[in-house]
C-alpha cells in the first residue's frame, strides 16, 4: 500500500553546486529506481540556520514528495544517514489532510515558476 | 463627611482590561493541517526566546496545540526554527 512521504533535507554549503544536484540526483533516483512515484521535488538553495549544524550556519534546502511503501523508508533513511554531505534529514507520513495541504502547496507553487518563466 | 472619605476619586479612570474573548484560530479558519515547513505562521506560537507559547495566552484548543507544537518541534529539528534564542521577533 503506498503512503504518502515528504521529506526535507539540508546538505552541507561547502559542496559546490555540481556536487550538490548530484546529493539530491542521487536520492531522486533511489526514490524512483524503488518503484516509488516521485510527486514534487522544491529547491529552496542556501538558506541560513537557525542555529548552527556542525559548525555551519546555511544549507541548501530541498524538499521531495513521493508515494512509497513502508518498507521503502527504512532504506532510505539509512541512506541519508550513511551520507556525510546531508547533514540534516526529516521524512513525514501525509496523511489526509496533509496531502490536501500538499496539494494546494504544490498548485501554488507552480503557478508561481509558470507565472516566473 | 463620611461619604468623600469611601468614594476614591480617580485622576484617571483605571481601564478595566476588557476579556476579550479569546478563540481557537484554527477552528475559526477552518485550518486542518499546520505546516511544519513556513516559520513565519509558527512563530506567531512562539515567544521572545522561541519557547511555545501556552494555551492559555494563545487560545488554541487542545487538539490543535499538540498539533502546533509538533510542527514547532519539527521545524526546530531541520533548523527553520532555533531552539533557544534572545531576540526572536
Amino acid at each position: 500500500m503506498l503512503n504518502q512521504y515528504e521529506t526535507v533535507f539540508i546538505t552541507t554549503p561547502v559542496l559546490s553546486d555540481a556536487q550538490m544536484k548530484e546529493a539530491v540526483g542521487k536520492f531522486k533516483d533511489l526514490i524512483t529506481s524503488h518503484g516509488c512515484e516521485l510527486i514534487h521535488e522544491e529547491n529552496w538553495g542556501l538558506k541560513k540556520l537557525a542555529y548552527p549544524i556542525q559548525k555551519k550556519s546555511t544549507g541548501f534546502y530541498q524538499l521531495l514528495e513521493f508515494k512509497a511503501d513502508p518498507a521503502f523508508i527504512g532504506k532510505l533513511e539509512t541512506e541519508f544517514r550513511r551520507d556525510e554531505r546531508i547533514i540534516r534529514f526529516i521524512t513525514v507520513k501525509l496523511e489526509k489532510y496533509a496531502a490536501e495541504y500538499a496539494e494546494k502547496r504544490r498548485k501554488k507553487v507552480n503557478a508561481k515558476t509558470q507565472s516566473e518563466n | 463627611m463620611s461619604t468623600n472619605s469611601s468614594e476614591i476619586r480617580y485622576l484617571t479612570p483605571p481601564s478595566v482590561e476588557v476579556k476579550k474573548k479569546k478563540y481557537c484560530r484554527f477552528k475559526k479558519n477552518g485550518i486542518k493541517y499546520v505546516d511544519y515547513k513556513d516559520p513565519e505562521f509558527l512563530k506567531k506560537f512562539l515567544n521572545e526566546q522561541g519557547k511555545i507559547l501556552p494555551r492559555r495566552i494563545t487560545g488554541t484548543s487542545l487538539k490543535y496545540q499538540r498539533k502546533v507544537s509538533q510542527a514547532i518541534k519539527r521545524s526546530r529539528m531541520i533548523a527553520l526554527l532555533p531552539y533557544v534564542t534572545d531576540l526572536l521577533k
